[in-house]
């Protein structure tokens, strides 16, 4: 199997609407920005790989298709990676099978949603014949895992405002997030309008248009002006959406992902091994519940590591440094960002948010009803 | 590269509405099938990836409630690309290059039937400046025959000569619809559809779902006695503003052809993606295919066009002639986009 390098990220500033983009425009601003700090152009790349959650988010039907004039792919492969909202992370999964299998040299990767050229709500929530209609979008749909994930944790209901407001201090210190809310305060959130119980409107991610682009290159290829970060594994699994019996708090498809990238990388302790994580954190409960999932920590002590601090920027094994989900969500692209940020890590980029010698960090992201998930390893030593 | 074999292929026969039918419907019966075909569990699967589109059933996560079809538990290495099925078959043969799994199982499906498929192709153009003026996928096939006919290689009679020979080869295939014997004189005589094309050069709405297992050399020998060795595949795009290409060529179709070393040897049989007549002739030029390659014997996309399935089928077709026996060396394309924008082609061979 081939080493794989990523070589160049780039990632679109994040609002609620960019208005001064089009959504070719706005796929553009990332990848220049990849290439440009791998110190390649379009014509270097061999294949471009895109991904994007639900069509029907920007109303376009295989958008692929015409951005593959925008993306410098024509007379080059080009795929379109749809995995829910883990599709962030497999997109740059399948780009980086392309490197390690040996078939391309240097592969772009991008992933993107433009949000406000739509309305996800509506999108969510269609009437679908023979199934209820969830009409209440993800959050309802969240809400009753993190209300079972705190009657068997016995976790204190203040853990979840913890991790809004740890995220959101992160973002101020990550210019491209789209929420920089500098008064935010346990207080602030708590005072927020309760939206799906336990879930309050600052527990929630926003809706955000934006991309982020990776290059991946193979190993003859790694030689970007700044160190590469090396991919040390990767892995997605998925289960049924619904079944008697599902554990969805602790889903077994996130433990089994998790385990199998371990093996890869020959991480034996998770928590002392990997410095840092960016993990996929739409609702501020997730943080303690991803912990628990990817094996940081037993069953039912993961809000006690948020609880202690553990997870902040300054802190043992710090999480979403960038300021996560909570802070900024192109849906598709939020995957993509989380396992760019790592990359970002490991290659000293990450400017104020940066983890003092970050080695090894995780990227991470969820789908579907807690059963599609993708995540890597990246490290800064060559594997 | 690592040879990977097609091992089995099960297709649901196509029909112009399967109305009984929902996702899980269209797909489990082929993923069962074809399993069964090689004495293969789920449990013995390394990978999954499927192709499907959202918009075809007008909804969101389509694929997520036809992942049950494959009972994902316990929890399986699985992917989904929103394209032909012929892209998730690429994903799982790159996939399989690594070594550390032995099979794959590919499935797509398709109901073209829920809405006014023209109409809603219209959806994959650009959305500034194409999509609002709603251009129907039959019309932008009538602006590239158009082409064609300027060019003056062909005639509306050539292509109706296609659309005659394909639906003679289709009534020997029991999952073809849209079959019969018809007169090429009579034909010609027929009122345009959309000038100039006729109801004859234009491919039927199908519902269908299809299903490929995959496996290392090693393993396919173990499980069949002609596993069909992709040798080579590959896939390209053109632009996608169709003022910026040249409609009577398919330049991405050749360089794939090349990449995949269709040259490379004698071709039995080719089974070609070609959902609209003249896109038959375009094809078998950019593929350069030899008088004698006996061209889409189930009768392709024009006797049967399950959308999301037509390209992976034409893989599976061209396999199973390998895998039965009738065929040494074959070639299999697939085609995504207005106006083949979007080309995909592979070789199998026998052993």
């Amino acid at each position: 199997m081939e080493r794989c390098a990523v070589v160049g990220i780039g990632q679109t500033k994040y609002a609620a609407k960019r208005k001064d983009l089009s959504i070719p425009g706005l796929l553009r601003e990332a990848a220049l920005r990849a290439l440009a700090d791998a110190d390649l152009t379009f014509k270097d790349i061999d294949a471009v790989v895109v991904g994007t959650a639900p069509d029907m988010f920007e109303g376009i039907m295989m958008p692929e298709l015409f951005l593959a004039d925008a993306l410098g792919a024509v007379g080059k492969p080009i795929m379109r990676v749809h995995t829910a909202g883990s599709v962030g992370g497999s997109t740059a999964l399948v780009a980086s099978h392309l490197i390690t299998s040996g078939v391309h040299q240097r592969v772009l990767t991008v992933a993107f949603e433009k949000q406000s050229e739509s309305n996800a709500m509506w999108a969510l929530s269609p009437a679908i014949p023979f199934q209820p209609q969830l009409t209440a979008g993800a959050g309802g749909y969240f809400a009753p895992l993190i209300r079972a994930y705190m009657r068997r944790s016995g976790a204190p209901s203040h853990v979840g405002t913890l991790v809004s407001v740890k995220d959101r201090l992160n973002a101020l210190k990550n210019p491209l997030a789209h929420l920089h809310l500098p008064e935010i305060s346990r207080e602030m959130v708590e005072q927020s309008p309760m939206l799906w119980d336990p879930i309050r409107y600052l527990d929630t991610c926003p809706s955000s248009d934006g991309a982020a682009a990776m290059v991946l290159v193979s190993e003859a290829h790694a030689k970007s002006p700044t160190p590469p970060a090396w991919v040390l594994g990767g892995a997605m699994r998925s289960e049924a959406v619904l079944f008697s019996g599902r554990d969805q708090v602790n889903p077994k498809a996130g433990r089994d992902a998790a385990k199998d990238l371990y093996a890869q990388a020959g991480i034996h302790d998770p928590r002392k091994e990997i410095d840092c994580a960016e993990l996929y954190v739409p609702f501020s409960w997730f943080e303690p519940m991803w912990l628990e999932n990817l094996g940081f920590c037993d069953e039912g002590e993961g809000w006690k590591l948020t609880e202690r601090g553990v997870t902040a920027l300054d802190g043992e094994l710090p999480i979403n440094m960038s300021g996560g989900v909570l802070s900024t969500n192109p849906i598709g692209a939020s995957g993509m960002i989380r396992f760019a940020e790592a990359a970002m890590q490991v290659r000293g980029q990450a400017g104020e948010h940066q983890v003092d010698g970050a080695r090894v960090a995780m990227g991470h992201a969820y789908g579907g009803g807690s059963q599609f998930f993708s995540m890597w390893l990246v490290g800064s030593q060559k594997p | 590269m690592r040879d990977i074999a097609i091992i089995a292929f099960a297709q649901l026969p196509n029909r112009r509405r399967h109305t009984d039918r929902e996702e899980v419907e269209l797909v489990q019966p082929v993923v069962a099938e074809a399993l069964e075909r090689v004495g293969l569990n789920k449990s013995q699967i390394g990978f999954t990836c499927s192709g499907s589109s959202d918009y075809l059933l007008g909804r969101p996560f389509s694929f997520v409630s036809a992942l049950d079809s494959v009972a994902p538990w316990p929890p399986i290495n699985e992917s989904h690309v929103e394209m032909d099925g012929a892209w998730a078959l690429y994903e799982a043969w790159v996939r399989l290059q690594h070594g550390d799994i032995e099979t794959a199982l590919v499935y797509a499906y398709g109901k073209s039937s829920l809405g006014s498929l023209r109409d809603v192709l219209s959806q994959q153009l650009d959305p500034y400046y194409t999509a609002p003026l709603w251009p129907d996928a039959i019309s932008l096939a009538a602006l590239q025959a158009r082409a064609v006919l300027d060019a003056g290689w062909a005639s509306e009679r050539d292509f109706a000569a296609v659309a005659q020979r394909n639906r003679a080869q289709g009534k020997r295939n029991p999952n073809a619809h849209q079959v019969g014997d018809y007169d090429v004189d009579a034909l010609v005589a027929e009122p345009y559809l959309v000038e100039p094309l006729r109801k004859h050069d234009c491919p039927p709405i199908s519902d269908g779902a299809a299903c490929v297992i995959l496996a290392t050399a090693e393993r396919a020998r173990t499980l069949v006695k002609r596993p069909a060795f992709i040798r080579g595949i590959d896939h390209r795009v053109e632009p996608h503003f169709l003022g910026m290409r040249d409609l009577t060529e398919s330049p991405s179709t050749r360089l794939a052809a090349e990449r995949a070393g269709a040259a490379e040897g004698k071709l039995d049989i080719a089974e070609v993606h070609a959902p609209f007549a003249h896109q038959e002739l375009i094809l078998q030029r950019a593929l350069q295919l030899a008088d004698d390659v006996q061209l889409n014997p189930s009768g392709g996309a024009l006797c049967a066009n399950p959308m999301m399935v037509a390209g992976l089928t034409r893989l599976g077709e061209a396999a199973n002639h390998i895998l039965r026996g009738d065929a040494g060396r074959v070639l299999a394309h697939a085609t995504s986009g207005p106006c083949l924008q979007q080309n995909l082609v592979a070789v199998m061979e026998a052993e």
